[in-house]
């Protein structure tokens, strides 16, 4: 069934607003015809997030793109924030990949500069966890939003109830400059409901990562809710529970292609609804620690040498809540002093947005944290992996998201913990 | 000695973008991790699979093959990178997909339709499970307009 426009947007498709509008709008249709959506809907969430951050060189289609869209008079309708940057010169690099960064994301300064003009909110908007409070890009309940970054969009279907389909950059953009989006898919209701249940009978709370990447790279695509977590974190939705479901979105997005799930007597729909929003025949995945584990062994090691030891260690993929930063440097203070040493064992850094980062350097920890030698950055880290050069050393990282897209191999947070401050492997 | 061709099969696929062409396949049986797979496309003489966590493709490559695989996964920058990758004449030939084409790879083939009409990326989905049990790396895959697969060995 073809899509049925409004006049003021068939006339869009019909020029009325020119060329690259039409083929704006063209694009959304097509996108939405492809899922049978019968109609476009409003955007209603007052700011857009776009995936699309990194100058890449290999990425000039896209700059060329967007350039045409500003000559052409087609902006954002609603200001945006958008995923990290991906050089800091904080970030331990040799002088080799230095130069090979700048290459590789040498067309940084020209999308900087179309983003300025696109419709970017502020300095701080360069964040893939741009739901936290300090950036204040928060969805309400029930907002219509046009968002890509996989994290980031599964977070604000999954914990804050809004809905977004998982759109891929540009089309994202697409929707933030013609105020509506095709209307399939997460933004419906019948598409909210859980195909599968995850009965989770570990015996301690899992980590986050890892549970969020054994669920995704199950259900892939599907709608899981999941049994048994709520014992672990609790049944509100306070600052630690949403750091952990911040985490464990991010692997089940990354290692799969989850874009919402429900977790029973937490999430709001889950709430609400209870197991009548579980569909009728959904299968059933139990998760156990055997499971986990055989989860765990099954990521392959891709250093050159897998038995190399760890030469740098990210922490922060997503971005990292004032909160984790506070409780990391905690448990790095306390683990040094009961190994006797007063430094990480290897470089090591936190990444989060400047606008936490703003907040944790006026605190006592950030202190103790750079004492520590611990480096705090807005990078992603994923971009700083993406240079040939970095990628060919051992890093270590607890976030399943940066294992599967680089070369870095992925430890629990405790693991982690015991590697930074006693330098075991 | 080069194999004897003639073994053909057909399969009925929906035409999420038509095309008619014949490349040779590359085949996963997992999800195609768009980010993962192609980022280093740029940095290749032809664009090979990066993928780690994917055996099926690691290492092969990916450019100017039939891709056929159940759906795409991971980044949303996935559609993004399709689109750069046939800007740039390094994208496979067109994909194809067992299952109903996920929102991240329609976008890829939707925007290279759009606005790159002069190098199209066709793209068939809902081919079924018994496509992706049947196609082998090597084979030659023809797309017909309508959505029909041959693929011969």
């Amino acid at each position: 069934m073809a899509m049925v426009l409004t006049p003021e947007q068939q006339a869009i498709l019909d020029g009325s607003k020119g060329e690259t509008m039409a083929k704006i709008m063209k694009t959304l249709v097509r996108y939405g015809e492809v899922y049978g959506a019968e109609k476009m809907v409003p955007v209603t969430g007052e700011y857009g997030h776009l995936v699309l951050s990194f100058g890449a060189f290999f990425l000039g289609a896209v700059f060329d793109l967007y350039q045409k869209l500003i000559d052409d008079g087609c902006l954002s309708g609603q200001k945006f924030t958008v995923d990290p940057k991906p050089y800091d010169p904080k970030v331990p690099q040799g002088p080799i990949e230095k130069v090979a960064s700048k290459f590789i994301y040498g067309q940084q300064n020209r999308y900087e500069k179309e983003l300025e003009k696109l419709g970017i909110l502020n300095e701080d908007s360069y964040t893939c966890a741009c739901y936290l409070d300090q950036v204040g890009n928060t969805p309400k309940e029930g907002d219509v939003l046009s968002w890509a970054e996989s994290s980031a969009v599964v977070y604000a279907n999954s914990v804050l109830g809004a809905r977004c389909n998982r759109n891929s950059g540009i089309i994202e953009l697409f929707g933030s400059v013609a105020g509506f989006v095709p209307y399939f898919g997460l933004l419906m209701d019948e598409n909210r409901k859980a195909d599968w249940v995850v009965e989770l009978k570990t015996t301690k709370m899992p980590d986050a990562q890892l549970l969020g990447s054994a669920i995704g790279m199950k259900v892939m695509e599907d709608v899981p809710y999941v049994k048994g977590l709520d014992q672990y974190i609790g049944t509100e939705l306070n600052d630690a529970a949403k750091t952990y479901l911040k985490d464990f979105g991010a692997a089940t997005a990354s290692n799969g292609a989850v874009g919402l799930y429900h977790i029973a007597n937490l999430t709001p729909e889950a709430k609400k609804q209870g197991e009548s929003i579980i569909k009728p025949g959904a299968k059933t995945y139990v998760i156990d620690d055997a499971e986990l584990q055989r989860v765990k062994d099954s990521y392959p090691v891709i250093w050159k040498n897998p038995d190399a030891d760890p030469e740098m260690c990210f922490l922060g993929c997503p971005h990292m809540t004032l909160q984790q930063m506070i409780d990391w440097t905690e448990k790095l203070e306390k683990g040094l002093k009961e190994a006797g040493n007063k430094k990480v064992s290897i470089p090591t850094v936190f990444t989060s947005t400047t606008a936490v980062l703003k907040v944790f350097n006026k605190t006592d920890y950030a202190k103790k944290l750079k004492d520590m030698g611990v480096v705090t950055s807005f990078i992603c880290p994923l971009m700083y992996m993406d240079n040939p050069l970095n990628a060919s050393k051992p890093v270590i990282t607890s976030s399943n998201k940066l294992r599967t897209y680089t070369t870095s191999r992925f430890y629990s947070n405790d693991e982690i913990l015991d590697i930074l401050t006693k330098g075991a492997k | 000695m080069a194999k004897k061709k003639g073994t053909t099969r057909e399969f009925k696929g929906r035409p999420v973008v038509p095309g008619d062409m014949t490349a040779e396949a590359v085949v996963t049986k997992n999800g195609f991790n768009t980010l993962a797979s192609m980022q280093m496309m740029s940095l290749q003489p032809k664009t090979k699979c990066n993928d780690q966590s994917n055996p099926d493709l690691y290492k092969k490559i990916l450019q100017d093959k039939a891709l056929c695989m159940p759906q795409t996964i991971g980044s949303t920058t996935g559609g993004m990178f399709l689109y750069s990758a046939v800007k740039a004449g390094k994208a496979p030939a067109c994909l194809l997909f067992s299952k109903e084409i996920d929102s991240l790879a329609a976008a890829g083939a939707i925007l290279s339709e759009v606005w790159a009409p002069e190098t199209p990326m066709p793209a068939v989905d809902q081919l079924g499970d018994e496509f992706l049990e049947y196609v082998k790396d090597g084979d030659q895959i023809t797309i017909k307009p309508d959505g029909t697969v041959i693929v011969t060995r």
